[in-house]
């Protein structure tokens, strides 16, 4: 039994935490495994057969969310815009420690880089939150807009290419890669982030973690729940076709003394190549 | 079809990025007799009318202002959206820059259009522009167009070539204030790594390593090699996940494409990560102990031999060569 003393001081601790907690959201894209070669079948992108992983780059995202939430108390939502499969991929995030999936499987709601981000901005306008991270790009598609457009969309403050993190009294200390220079960055918060290589080792889902995973909810969102119709968000960018590149075949394995080889080859690319 | 075209023209470290000058070339694809406009921001930004003028501007408009000599999502979203407002054009193109794929896409939302990234090649069909792009890292390519009231897209280096200047050329300069309100981020410090002499994306030769430098130290030998030949140093995952190198370097499917002129390949085996990253570079030399290694398969030219033997040779005969072609 309980008594009311120690309710009270049950009380008094959930408001310390409450404080402290970072409310995180983080953008999921499933992708193909990079392993993965490209096939084409009517026109498009064959998925046979292919492993899907979630986008290296988001595993970054979601590695920083739940150890800020491990540090500071809080919670992580993961949101993903895509077909059913991706549950699979929100499981994977469920089980290394976030705590609610959203996704969006409705197909009347997919599209270009202007369509997800307004989904996602419908979604995430009127929620409380702190920091959304995001992967720098997507493996697949690599147009890296999403995150960016968002932020545009939320009007909030973001900062690419992040390799460091520390949030400080509602400030984040951000260090970004700016083609090989390094920038530390002061921004406030609420802010939007998109995770670079560097930034941390993703951990892998631990078995607790799995099992766990199976009883925290994944929401699922169509069009009606969002109260926007397809047709105000349509894609801005058509697809007008798609194609292999040209295949490289191999070239010349050069012979002889290894001095001979390099004298060769620097002719070769004088001469043939014309690049030096 | 007579077209206005916004560029924006960046300077890095004092010069304009030669991505620029592409992108200029790709404006004038578009819009033979139209207007082509650059706009160039920070207080050096009046230096670079001259040049933007001789490769295809007709018109630059120079922001002057302080706030823009480093780069702010928040100053430079409202410094070139102002632009877009006051120049109306049809078509805009910025580098796929670090700069330009975090500005583009926040500047596209604020437009509320579309947004093509990283073109490698455009062209004009029945009045429409018809851009190509790498997807999965360049594993396939999609051509797209774009729908929206404005074209929009940002440019890969290193893909167009650049027009060749005309002294003559003159373009009208006007300088225009922007008032910039609210800057959000403070950059507290710029700190450059030892590394980062060469930009790799815009780099016309780089030199790769791989597991088989087998340590930090074993980078010296190729960046020896890149400094002869004013080349950027890349490197294999394998190599960054080892601590051999920094994740800046990475060039992959994870990391950074690029499609240099000639790329050496230095005790990289080419997994497939890889090779999507660099196997569209114009000419690819591999150094490898391996004869049967994946990277000899998109290969120009191939050395089956030990990197540190092979690329000391290299730098030699480079430096013998290229000093002759100085003298001679």
């Amino acid at each position: 039994m309980i008594n009311l003393k120690t309710i009270n001081f049950l009380k008094f601790d959930a408001e310390k935490k409450e404080e402290l907690r970072l409310n995180i959201i983080v953008i999921l894209k499933q992708t193909f495994d990079t392993e993965e070669k490209i096939s084409i079948a009517n026109g498009e992108v064959s998925e046979n057969g292919v492993n899907f992983i979630i986008n290296p780059y988001d595993e970054y995202a979601l590695e920083e969310a739940i150890k800020l939430k491990e540090e500071n108390g809080g919670e992580v939502t993961v949101i993903s815009v895509g077909p059913q499969r991706v549950e699979s991929s929100l499981r994977v995030a469920l089980a290394m420690g976030v705590d609610k999936a959203i996704l969006v499987d409705d197909e009347s709601l997919f599209g270009d880089e202007y369509t997800i981000s307004n989904v996602l901005a419908s979604i995430i306008k009127g929620k409380e939150y702190d920091l959304i991270i995001a992967g720098n790009m997507s493996v697949d598609n690599g147009s890296g807009q999403v995150a960016q457009r968002l932020a545009e969309l939320l009007d909030i403050n973001h900062v690419g290419t992040v390799t460091k993190l520390t949030i400080d009294s509602g400030k984040a200390v951000v260090e970004r890669d700016a083609e090989g220079n390094s920038e530390i960055i002061e921004a406030s918060l609420p802010l939007l982030l998109t995770a670079q290589q560097g930034l941390n080792e993703p951990r892998y889902p631990s078995l607790p973690g799995i099992m766990k995973a199976k009883k925290k909810p994944i929401d699922h969102i169509t069009a009606s729940d969002l109260g926007v119709t397809a047709e105000e968000i349509k894609s801005q960018t058509l697809v007008t076709d798609l194609f292999l590149p040209a295949k490289k075949s191999a070239g010349k394995v050069l012979e002889g003394e290894i001095q001979e080889q390099v004298q060769e080859l620097v002719q070769l690319l004088r001469a043939e190549a014309k690049v030096i | 079809m007579t077209k206005k075209v916004l560029v924006l023209a960046e300077i890095r470290e004092g010069n304009l990025r030669n991505v620029s000058l592409e992108a200029l070339a790709a404006a004038r694809r578009v819009t033979q007799d139209g207007e082509v406009i650059a706009a160039v921001f920070g207080s050096k930004a009046e230096e670079q009318a001259t040049i933007l003028g001789q490769y295809g501007a007709d018109t630059v408009y120079v922001v002057g202002n302080p706030n823009l000599d480093q780069y702010t999502p928040t100053a430079y979203v409202q410094a070139f959206n102002e632009l877009i407002q006051e120049t109306n054009p049809d078509v805009i193109f910025v580098g796929h820059t670090a700069v330009g794929k975090d500005l583009a896409p926040r500047v596209a939302a604020r437009l509320g259009v579309g947004l093509i990234s990283d073109a490698t090649d455009l062209s004009e069909e029945n009045g429409e522009i018809i851009f190509t792009r790498p997807i999965y890292a360049g594993k396939a390519f999609q051509k797209k167009k774009s729908i929206s009231e404005k074209v929009f897209a940002t440019i890969r280096p290193n893909n167009i070539p650049v027009l060749e200047a005309d002294t003559e050329r003159v373009a009208k300069v006007v300088s225009h204030n922007v008032d910039i309100k609210d800057l959000r981020s403070v950059i507290k410090e710029v700190v450059k790594k030892a590394t980062s002499g060469v930009d790799l994306t815009e780099a016309k030769i780089i030199v790769s390593g791989g597991r088989g430098v087998k340590s930090a130290d074993g980078f010296k030998v190729l960046q020896e090699l890149a400094d002869v030949l004013g080349a950027g140093v890349g490197a294999s995952r394998g190599a960054c996940d080892a601590s051999y190198c920094d994740y800046s370097m990475q060039i992959g499917q994870t990391g950074k494409v690029v499609t240099p002129d000639l790329y050496i390949a230095c005790g990289i085996s080419g997994a497939i990560q890889h090779l999507a990253g660099m196997s569209n570079s114009k000419f690819i030399v591999a150094i490898n102990k391996d004869p049967e290694a994946p990277i000899f398969k998109v290969a120009d030219y191939g050395i089956v031999g030990d990197l540190f033997e092979v690329v000391p040779l290299l730098k030699e005969e480079f430096t013998k060569v290229l000093s002759e072609a100085i003298v001679g």
